[in-house]
């Protein structure tokens, strides 16, 4: 692994201690996590389903309370500090792509008018300006899965939480959403935490890598890809990534030995 | 390489002229198959009573109808009125009706378990056996007609609102809990445009039983000599053997359920054109 990052002292953003969450029936989806995000962390949370990695950004987002532990936000959490990206596009199929994106202001009771600006600078961010006006099934799956992350970027968050987004998606489509998804962050900074069972989506796009494996869900390792962005096509064939691929199945590899 | 090229443009053009010029043929045969039909059917009937010389007071011919049709207008038409401006009121109130009680059951499961088996018996009590009791509990025969209306057409709409509020997507749930929504806010963004497809499959039905139970109020209510609208004509003229009559105000009653249907399907497409999977054309 490369070590030409330089290290620099980033603030945390999110700590995760003791975390343990039980569902019905004694079920333990997650057994003590501990975790801590920076600011600018890429993090990829990386394991087979059922490992509890989609339960740990719920927890995150506050649509579950974890059964014990605690989620510290620093310095508290803000109402615009989140934005999530789901495994479908999610969008109201009654609403054009700009009210789409209105919607996270828009429950705060601002005016289309207020925000226009921000709407309009997120649609460019992720090149659907000129679709601004189309209804969400006049658009592919690949500018669907935009839209969404525009509206998750539209308040312009302190962190992105994304659930598996492009696993519906083609592998081409897939590609070409990673790199541009690189690009973005690169034009805004920030924090990812970013949810998959691919390895090598998780290798391209991050540069921490959280192992997890199920029953209990639980962390089992952490990789750090010390590749510096921005990241292009070629890095995929690039014998760092091979390696960052492979030490990571590898960890994954040990996690389901235990299980058979 | 390039001839084969061109040779397949060609046939795709033959293939889709082909299929152009079906298309055109379909539309035509959509309206003038239908009509064809008609035509032959009110034909024979005519050719059918003049030929057999059937008595007009066991089956008028279609000429004798329209007949009746014309110089009875003056008494049809103000039926008519009635009957429609007491379908379309049943109709409204189902709708106000309908979609409070559907968001009050949906915004409170307390609500919803006291309230929804009344709806329900509401429902399957047949309004034939209603509506002498209200007859004698309202004054107005015309109110008492309505509420008959009501309890018939509010039930769809009760129904598949319900079904329609509960559907919307667990994701935009998850968002606009995330986005900290109010209550309202859920109901007026989320809840409401999801289940307006839902809504809209209602108003269908509910349009066709409104005028079903405006037909079935005036036959109760009507014979007390209050003398209502449509159907109140088409019973009094079956007991004066007036068949001309008895059929003329048949085919209006008719006409008047293929308008309501018609403005229905008008009213969803008009809400559902844009978006929804239902009002969506195939590509050939």
């Amino acid at each position: 692994m490369m070590n030409s990052a330089t290290v620099v002292q980033r603030n945390e953003l999110l700590r995760m201690s003791h975390i343990e969450k039980k569902f019905r029936g004694d079920i333990v989806a997650l057994r003590n996590l501990n975790l801590s995000i920076k600011e600018g962390d890429f993090l990829s949370l990386l394991g087979p389903s059922g490992c509890g990695k989609s339960t740990a950004l719920r927890l995150i987002a506050g649509l579950l309370s974890p059964t014990s532990g605690t989620i510290d936000w620093q310095g508290g959490k803000g109402d615009d500090d989140l934005g999530v990206v789901f495994q479908e596009p999610t969008l109201m199929p009654w609403a054009r792509v700009k009210d789409n994106v209105w919607l996270p202001f828009r429950l705060r009771g601002k005016s289309f008018a207020s925000v226009n600006g921000e709407i309009m600078q997120a649609l460019q961010l992720v090149g659907l300006e000129d679709f601004q006006n189309a209804f969400p099934r006049e658009l592919s799956g690949g500018m669907k899965m935009r839209v969404s992350i525009a509206r998750a970027l539209v308040t312009r968050p302190r962190l992105l939480l994304m659930d598996e987004p492009f696993a519906a998606l083609d592998e081409i489509t897939r590609h070409r959403l990673n790199e541009d998804l690189l690009a973005l962050r690169q034009a805004i900074g920030c924090t990812i935490i970013f949810v998959t069972h691919s390895v090598f989506e998780s290798v391209f796009l991050s540069d921490r890598i959280v192992v997890m494996a199920a029953r209990p869900g639980r962390i089992i390792g952490e990789l750090n890809v010390d590749v510096p962005y921005p990241r292009s096509e070629a890095f995929r064939t690039s014998p760092e990534y091979a390696s960052a691929a492979s030490a990571a199945s590898k960890i994954l590899e040990q996690a389901m030995g235990e299980v058979i | 390489m390039t001839t084969l090229g061109i040779e397949s443009e060609t046939a795709i053009d033959v293939e889709e002229e082909r299929r152009e010029r079906q298309k055109k043929i379909y539309r035509v045969a959509q309206w003038m198959l239908p009509s064809l039909v008609l035509l032959f059917m009110v034909g024979g009937w005519q050719a059918y009573v003049t030929i057999a010389e059937v008595p007009h007071y066991i089956l008028p011919s279609p000429l004798l109808i329209g007949q009746t049709l014309i110089n009875d207008w003056g008494l049809l038409w103000p039926a008519m009125a009635v009957t429609g401006r007491l379908t379309m009121l049943a109709l409204l109130f189902a709708i106000i009706g309908g979609l409070s009680m559907a968001i009050a059951f949906t915004q409170s499961k307390w609500v919803e378990l006291a309230m929804f088996p009344y709806a329900v018996v509401l429902q399957v009590t047949p309004v034939v056996a209603i509506a002498p009791l209200l007859q004698i509990y309202v004054d107005s025969a015309f109110v008492a007609a309505l509420l008959c209306a009501w309890l018939v057409a509010f039930f769809p709409i009760l129904s598949n609102s319900i079904i329609g509020l509960k559907s919307a997507d667990h994701n935009l749930q998850d968002l606009f809990k995330i986005y900290g929504a109010t209550k309202w806010q859920k109901l007026r963004y989320l809840a409401l445009p999801s289940a307006l497809p839902f809504f809209l499959g209602g108003l269908k039905i509910a349009g066709g039983l409104a005028l079903i139970g405006a037909v079935v109020a005036e036959f109760v209510i009507g014979r007390a000599g209050t003398g209502l609208g449509l159907a109140s004509t088409l019973l009094e003229a079956s007991y004066r053997f007036n068949f001309g009559r008895l059929y003329a105000a048949l085919i209006l009653i008719s006409v008047m359920g293929v308008a309501i249907f018609g403005l229905m399907s008008l009213i969803s497409y008009c809400f559902l054109f844009r978006w929804h999977e239902s009002a969506l054309k195939k590509e050939a």
